[in-house]
């Protein structure tokens, strides 16, 4: 059965805009991408939205709901009032390119500052040898679909942008963890995670997990993990004793 | 950093929306709680730090144990009759071994999160904008201390050990023989099994037991105490607040049966 619905939606370019609003027809099973679709489609043929899968798989359709970031193609018209106002604005961390489209290349700059795997010397394609538990707790990170959403509900640069160039954010924290994490990386990524990558202005306080559609625990198994192995690297005076004393390579 | 006029201008071209968030759902809620459980807790935590109740029957105050000071611990509280502090430590118990608990709690992965968000507002909660103009997280003096969380769990684990063992004590009746169980026998077990599960289930010692791996393969052992941890720590945020919880009613409650309040027979 279908209704008319209130929504409220952020146009304009390169952050100047304003919230318009619109009343527009929602049928049953619709999601929020939908309606936009049919804004569209029926009022406003030039409002601009990244989208491609509709299946919450490629993290492109990233926007912000009623002030939440989420991905209007997995938002369910049916979670909300009939008569409720339905605010729709662009990732508020990135720069505005079009109305709900943003400038997302900050993320790109970012993942080119990971240095990537890098296994042994003598270790050839072919002959790496691992067993499924040496894996598993990083495969968790592979699910990341970068819709940037942990990006952007972070404070650290949400709140302040003069941040961005120290932080690099939860996704690449979280890639950073993964590759610090697999048995045949070798790079010594932890002082690199404190130093260049802003770990320490992660203060745990966890939007990164609760907004990834993936469900990963972004903050629990990567971020904290993450924290803790720079602890044993740069706090900890017994963990140093003792790869001293025992020899132990970091 | 000092924030220049290119980053502002950056910052301008993110859409301009002239409000704090636009969140319809009661998100305030969840700070305004959660201060207001943490506040509860100080205020309990201050009072019962004075108090030199600690002692009811076999029961033992969780807030004063163990009790080390041989001028203000009873024959009965002292950990294995032992008491360090002599005569000439004259204050309450409880201030000589409150700040390894509450150091541990303070730096709790979990608790960071909660008073970060209720207390300081940084941020009160996802996509609300903070009020604060400047941020250096954990990256620098006071905060980069919260690194010492491990040194407090260390300590913590023993004197969740210890609360367990005056659980195990308090199936003794008053004269010292065992087989009694009261209501506070009760409250006393499920406070230490609360307290070790959240003590266990710590970020901290699932990084020690095998976190700092990367071939778990190779360290069989390790890896199933890895295991069990990360079960713990799914729920550590909820063995946090019951762990809290209990132990503010354990210590009431040793406290006012010693003081004579509660006294029904089977107390």
């Amino acid at each position: 059965m279908g209704y008319k619905a209130k929504f409220r939606v952020w146009r304009g370019e390169g952050g100047e805009g304003r919230l318009e609003d619109f009343t527009v027809e929602v049928n049953e099973g619709e999601v929020v991408l939908d309606v936009i679709h049919r804004l569209q489609a029926t009022q406003t043929p030039d409002l601009a939205v990244r989208w491609n899968c509709k299946a919450g798989k490629c993290g492109s359709c990233s926007m912000e709901i009623n002030g939440k970031p989420r991905l209007g193609c997995m938002t369910r018209m049916s979670t909300f009032e009939e008569d409720e106002t339905i605010t729709v604005t662009p990732l508020r961390t990135f720069p505005v390119i079009k109305d709900l489209v943003t400038d997302v290349s900050f993320n790109y700059q970012k993942a080119r500052e990971v240095p990537s795997f890098t296994p042994p010397a003598d270790v050839k394609p072919g002959e790496y040898r691992m067993q499924q538990i040496d894996v598993e707790r990083s495969q968790e990170f592979r699910k990341c679909i970068e819709c940037y959403m942990c990006q952007n509900v972070c404070h650290v640069i949400r709140d302040h942008e003069e941040n961005k160039p120290n932080f690099s954010g939860p996704r690449y924290l979280m890639r950073i963890a993964e590759l610090d994490m697999h048995p045949y990386d070798v790079l010594d990524r932890k002082e690199s995670a404190q130093e260049d990558h802003g770990l320490s202005y992660c203060n745990i306080t966890k939007c990164c997990t609760e907004v990834c559609p993936e469900h990963i625990k972004i903050t629990d198994n990567a971020l904290i993990p993450m924290k803790e192995r720079v602890v044993d690297r740069k706090y900890d005076p017994l963990v140093w004793l003792g790869s001293k004393i025992f020899k132990r390579q970091h | 950093m000092t924030q220049t006029t290119a980053e502002s201008a950056v910052r301008k071209q993110r859409a301009q929306i002239r409000v704090r968030t636009l969140r319809t759902d009661r998100w305030w809620l969840a700070p305004v709680l959660t201060f207001a459980g943490l506040f509860l807790f100080l205020i309990y935590g201050f009072w019962a730090m004075f108090d030199l109740s600690i002692l009811a029957g076999s029961y033992i105050a969780p807030f004063s144990s163990p009790c080390l000071a041989a001028a203000t611990c009873p024959e009965g509280a002292r950990l294995f009759g032992f008491a360090p502090f002599g005569d000439w430590y004259t204050l309450p118990p409880g201030l000589l071994i409150l700040a390894f608990p509450g150091g541990f709690r303070f730096t709790c992965y979990y608790y960071r999160k909660s008073y970060y968000r209720s207390w300081w507002m940084s941020p009160p909660a996802c996509s609300v904008a903070e009020p604060h103009s400047k941020y250096t997280g954990e990256s620098r003096l006071p905060l980069i201390l919260q690194n010492v969380h491990r040194y407090f769990f260390y300590v913590a684990a023993i004197i969740g050990l210890i609360l367990t063992y005056d659980a195990v004590l308090s199936f003794r009746d008053a004269d010292g023989n065992w087989g009694h169980v009261g209501l506070g026998t009760v409250i006393l077990v499920v406070n230490a099994v609360l307290v070790l599960c959240y003590t266990f289930g710590c970020h901290s010692c699932r990084h020690i037991t095998a976190g700092r791996l990367n071939h778990f393969s190779r360290h069989p052992l390790r890896y199933k105490a890895w295991t069990l941890v990360s079960k713990l720590n799914a729920r550590h945020q909820q063995f946090a607040w019951a762990s809290m919880v209990s132990i503010v009613v354990a210590d009431l409650y040793v406290r006012l049966v010693a003081k004579g309040v509660i006294n029904f027979p089977f107390a």
